[in-house]
Order: structure tokens, then sequence, then C-alpha cells
């Protein structure tokens, strides 16, 4: 997760995080969503929420289980951070009643529990995305709108398309200004997922969860250089780099801006 | 204290053994006493049936005085006072024999009557029993045979003596057997509850003496000592991660600190430097990511084994790793070679194989010098599949081969590559939970880890497809 020195490419665009949000390019276009938080430590509560605002959203906080199913129930949330161990009622069991009470609302269950089981029981109680602490707060963002987003997408699209980068899910062809590119199962797979969420932060532990399908933590930045050889593909030739670097978050993919 | 001693498990034993002991022997006096004594009486009951029969046999053949003659003579023939005899006439009065009178006790039903004799024995005051039979002949005249039964009752009561003397001393000698029994078991128990009273005192490295004499107390203590082992053993890792905590963590904290030391006295200053922020950022990553390793490996330890465990496709995950990694090895100039089988299968939590595979591979590509070779191979030999990983870089030195396992331990002192430390911890954890062995080796040049680990027999081929996915 962390953006260490040890890995660095001289030909890599990079963005800060903050310029890249500041700009409002990329992120929640002229919306202000509206989000809940329930978490008990204000410590953590307050990061979060300040975040956000920091974000333009609007933040609604409950420190128990009770509370915020009750928040929860009583108003329209775009998306719900629930923590996973609550006084009062249970993370869980909050998840659980809001979903039998027909709430599709996104919810992204914050946990200390890191193992495959605590993750798999909680995505099972209907969770959208689960994300362990202590956890950066880009990495929270980017997965708040990778969730949001996910409405927007349409999943059939069978020709993804990225300025003049074309991927083709049919044929599996990926093609540049017209020129194809030839790359690697696992090079289409990530591009694949960057195009999804083209114009949004994706960290590494997304793409590691997304396109290797295990979860580990890499001791090495392994990523940077997968991302690094997708770039020598993609951008190389060309005269604007798409992929970038948003030091401290992840990845982007997107429209070069016309600034 | 009577309730102390109530409660000894030695005294319920003891006391147990005793009573079981005592009532065996008992049951088997009783049968004793039932086969001897109270046979003699039947015999001697059958005794006289017989001659009684007989006599009157006499008297249906002889009449009067043939039976007369026959008593007379028997009676002759016979000690005095052994048998009694005595023919009256249907009033009673005496005809023959050597009783002076009738008895005055009545007979029971089959004509059976005890009776006390004066006079019999060699001593004038002695009264002794006698057991004798009536049967009433034709023409009125009343027939009576019978015994002196003392001899017979003296020697039933020596038998009854005798018999309880016995029982005595079998109680005794249960009683002591008891115990005797009981004290051992309780010296054998005792040694280990001194031990352990030693070990709570704080003397972990006490152990339970062995008798070697392979009995179950041995196994328990041998059981026993096993477990104090590991938990010395992981009283040890304990203590020894807490003081590389408290030594590895230090440094970044302390750097930490002066970081932000440094941003408060250029904000003073109104000085900007962002890279200080990133910096300090970024070692605060470094140390969650250590402390997140050392709770993983913590959780991992304490895991029980076959907690969802599945079935994995060690060929498929070998070559998900290798692909991971090749591009690294690309960049750094090595050569990254996988000879595996495929369809090696086993039980295991895909997730920290691949970790654990990972950790193994990163390293080799990290110590491996540019240009250098890194091979790895999987192969099936019979039951158990083994997995190597060679590099060709500067190897590990024999006597750092077990060490480099233990949380924090670097090779290089100076530590100027980038790396926790905790990397081998991770992959040893994994290993134990997986009954995987782990061997270091020379790989002239450069280190060889061998992995060995139990085989599962492949399921179907939709289980690894999915695994695949």
């Amino acid at each position: 997760m962390s953006c260490s020195a040890s890995l660095r490419y001289a030909d890599e665009p990079v963005i800060l995080w903050r310029q890249a949000t500041a700009r409002g390019q990329p992120k929640f276009r002229n919306r202000h969503m509206r989000i809940l938080v329930i978490e008990d430590d204000t410590e953590t509560a307050g990061y979060i929420a300040r975040g956000l605002k920091e974000h333009g959203h609007v933040v609604d906080q409950a420190a128990d289980g009770k509370d915020g199913l009750f928040l929860a129930l009583e108003n329209d949330y775009d998306i719900i951070i629930l923590d996973r161990m609550l006084p009062a009622l249970d993370g869980l069991s909050v998840l659980k009643t809001l979903r039998s009470s027909g709430r599709r609302t996104p919810v992204i269950i914050l946990s200390a529990l890191g193992e495959v089981d605590d993750r798999v029981e909680g995505l099972k109680a209907g969770g959208d995305d689960y994300l362990v602490k202590p956890f950066a707060f880009s990495e929270l963002l980017a997965r708040i709108e990778a969730l949001l987003r996910r409405g927007e997408m349409k999943p059939d699209t069978s020709v993804l398309k990225v300025a003049d980068l074309e991927l083709d899910r049919l044929t599996h062809t990926v093609k540049r200004a017209g020129k194809p590119i030839d790359l690697q199962p696992r090079e289409y797979l990530i591009l694949e997922f960057l195009m999804q969420h083209a114009g949004q932060i994706v960290t590494r532990t997304m793409l590691l969860e997304n396109v290797w399908d295990y979860h580990f933590d890499p001791q090495t930045n392994i990523i940077d250089v997968h991302i690094s050889r997708l770039r020598n593909k993609i951008d190389k030739d060309f005269a604007a780099p798409l992929l970038q670097t948003v030091r401290g978050a992840g990845y982007c993919l997107r429209e070069p801006s016309r600034a | 204290m009577q309730h102390r001693l109530l409660r000894s498990f030695g005294f319920r034993l003891a006391f147990t053994y005793m009573v079981l002991f005592g009532a065996s022997v008992l049951l088997l006096l009783g049968f004793i006493y039932w086969s001897t004594a109270a046979t003699m009486s039947r015999q001697a009951d059958a005794t006289i049936a017989a001659e009684i029969t007989g006599l009157a046999e006499r008297y249906d053949i002889d009449g009067l005085a043939g039976l007369i003659d026959v008593i007379n003579e028997r009676l002759s023939r016979k000690p005095i006072g052994s048998s009694i005899y005595l023919l009256t006439t249907a009033i009673n009065t005496p005809i023959a024999g050597n009783l002076n009178r009738w008895p005055s006790v009545p007979p029971d039903e089959e004509g059976w009557l005890n009776f006390r004799l004066e006079n019999a024995g060699h001593d004038k005051d002695e009264i002794h029993l006698a057991r004798a039979r009536s049967f009433t002949l034709s023409g009125g005249f009343h027939l009576l045979v019978g015994r002196d039964i003392y001899e017979l009752e003296e020697t039933q009561r020596r038998i009854v003596r005798t018999l309880i003397l016995g029982f005595v001393i079998t109680l005794l000698l249960g009683g002591v057997g008891g115990v005797v029994l009981s004290r051992r078991v309780m010296k054998r128990l005792e040694a280990i509850n001194t031990t352990s009273r030693e070990i709570i005192d704080g003397d972990l490295s006490r152990r339970i003496p062995l008798q070697h004499s392979g009995d179950e107390f041995d196994a328990l203590a041998e059981n026993l000592n096993a477990m104090l082992d590991r938990i010395e053993e992981l009283m040890e890792g304990v203590r020894r991660v807490s003081d590389s905590i408290a030594h590895d963590l230090r440094t970044p904290l302390a750097r930490l600190r002066n970081r932000l030391e440094l941003l408060r006295a250029e904000q003073e200053n109104h000085a900007q430097d962002p890279t200080l922020v990133e910096q300090a950022i970024s070692d605060a990553d470094g140390l969650l990511k250590t402390f997140n390793a050392l709770l993983r490996i913590a959780r991992i330890e304490t895991r029980q084994r076959s907690e969802a465990f599945c079935d994995v496709d060690m060929s498929a995950l070998l070559h998900d790793v290798v692909e991971l990694y090749e591009p690294l090895a690309e960049q750094k100039g090595q050569s990254l070679e996988l000879l595996a089988d495929a369809g090696v299968h086993m039980q295991g939590d895909r997730d920290l194989l691949f970790q654990a595979m990972a950790n193994l591979l990163d390293n080799a590509i990290k110590y491996t010098p540019p240009e250098g070779h890194i091979r790895l191979g999987l192969e099936a030999r019979g039951v158990t599949g083994l997995l190597t990983i060679a590099d060709t870089g500067p190897g590990i030195p024999d006597t750092e081969r077990q060490q480099v396992f233990q949380r924090f331990y670097r090779l290089e002192k100076s530590r100027t590559t980038p790396g926790s430390g905790l990397g081998l911890s991770l992959v040893e954890a994994v290993a134990k939970i997986h009954h995987m062995s782990l061997v270091l080796e020379d790989n002239q040049p450069g280190l060889k880890v061998l992995c060995e680990f139990p085989l599962s027999q492949p399921r179907t081929e939709t289980t690894s497809a999915l695994s695949k996915s």
C-alpha cells in the first residue's frame, strides 16, 4: 500500500493525489454524495468524516450500531461506511438487517480483522467491499468512488474506450490510435480493470484483489513493475500518457487533460 | 484433615482396592466353607439315612430279634459314643441301643432331630450334640439312628476359625497392598505436582522426571514435558519478538519523530518542503507494514490447521507466483526458470501458500545479483511434493540457516537492503500449519530452499479450474 521509494521510473508521469482530486476532474463530477459513517472510534470517524467533507460530501456519523441502523433506514445514503466491531449492535448485524429490509445502499466494511475468512464473511453478509484497518484515506476514497461508479458502468459493453485506447472484450484485442498492441494475459487483465475504472484512482491493493485474485501482501511493490511494463506498451510510443501514477494512492487511467 | 484424607485419590484408591479385594476373598472363603463343612454335614446325614434304611430292611427280613442282634453287634464294633442306636416300643420303652431314653425334642418332617448327649465324651462335663433320624417300624417300634456330631462340629468350627483368620490376614494384606499401590501412584503424581509448582514459581526449564518404564505415567510425563517444551519455545519467541520490536521499531519511530519535528520547525519558519511530509507518511506506512506482518504471523501461528483448508493446485499457484514476479526478475536482468510437474495438489490455504511462495521468490530476486539465475522446481515424489527455489545469490552461511526464520533476523547487520526481516518468519509460520518442511541448502553458489509437503489426491478438474478463476 505504501509508496516505497525503492522503485521509481524516470519516464513515469506522476501526479499528486491532492492535485488529482483538487482539480475535481476524476472525482464525483458535480455530485455531492451523502455518506453515513458508522464507527465507534471517534478518532477514526473524525478522520474519515473530515476527509470526505474536504471532498465536498455530506457526512452523517453514528457511534454505535443501533444509531447507525436507525440513520441508515431513515435516510437515503449514497454509501455507508460501516465498522465491523460496534457497541450495541455489531456491524454484520447492522448490515444483515439493512439488507433484509431491502436497502441496497453500497456498504464498505471496515475491520481490524484481515484474514480471508473474515473478508468472505463480511462480503457474504451483504458488504460491497472490505477494508482492513489501518488504511490510507486515499484507499478508502478510491474504493468509495469505485463503488459509486459501479452503478454507472455498463457491464455488457464489449469495447472499452479511453481517449484513443480501445480494448475489445470479445476478441481480447487492444488498440491505440488504431495500432494493435500485443499484451500478455495478465497485462490485459490489468488494463481491462483500469479501463473499467477509467478516470478513477485504482489502488495497488484493488489491483491485487481484482486482477490476481490472491489476498496477499507483496514485500516489494511488484504491481509497479507490472504497471511500468503495461505503460511501456500503451504509452511509450504515443504523445499523451494515459496511465498515470497518483502518488501515495495508486494509478489512474484517463484522458490527458487539455491544459 | 479428615476430609482431606477422604478426598485424597490415594486413600480412595487404597480403600476401594481393599473393599474389592475383601469382598472377593469373602466370596471365595464362603465357597470353600460350603464345599467342605457343609458337605461334611450332608455326608453324615446321608450315612445315617442309609444305615436306617438298612436296619429297617433287616427288621423286615429277620424280625425284631434280628434287628436287636445287628444293633448290638454294631455297638460292640464301633467306639462308644460315635454311633447312636435306640430301639423302643410304641410307648418309647427302650429295647436295645446305647441311648437310655428317647430324646424329648420333636423330630422335623423327615424325622431328623438334634439333641444333647450327656456322659458321651471322656470328660464328664462335656456336652456333645447328636444328630439322629427316627423311623417307625411296622409293629409300632421306634428306631433311632444317629451320630455324635461333636467331632464334626469341632472340625467345622476349626474350618470357620481358619477361614476367618484367613480373611483377616487377607484384609490386612489387601490394606497394605492398597497403601503400597496408592503410595506408588501418589509418588508419581507428586513428582508431577512438584515440578508443576516449580514451573509456576517461574522456573520454566524444569521437566518432570521419567522412570523409563514406558508406562502410562511416563507417557503422561513425556506429553507434559513436550507441552512444556512447546510453551518454552513460544515464550522464547514472544520474548524475542518483544525485544526485536523494541530494537527494530524504535529506529523508524525515532526517524518519524525527527521528521515531524523538522516539519514543525519549518512551519514556524513558514517554509514548505512537501518531501518531508511524504517521507513521514512513508515512514509511518513502513511501520504499519511491519506491525501488520507481525500480527499476521501471530494469527497464522495461533490458527488451527485445516481451518478453511481446501485443495490447492500447487502447480497453478507456483505458475501464478512466477508470472507475478517475472517482470521484476527481468528488470534486474535475472533469468527466472520454472520446472513444475502438472497437477501437484495439497490441502492448504491458497492465499497463505501464495504469500509464502511470493516471499521466497521475492527474497531470491532481491538477493541475487543482476544476471543471476533463479530456478524453481516442483515435483511429486510418491506421497510428498517437493518444491525448490534455488538462486545464485550470496546464500546463507551454515551457522545462520536456522536463525533466518526468527522474526526481525537480518543477515546483513547493516540492514541496507530494504526489508523487515519478517518475510521468512511468515514463510515458516505458513509452512508449519501446512506440515511443510523447510530446509535451506547451499546451492554452490547461492541458496536453495527445499519445501517438502504432503500431497493430496487431485480432485475433480472443476476444483482446480475454480481455484484458477
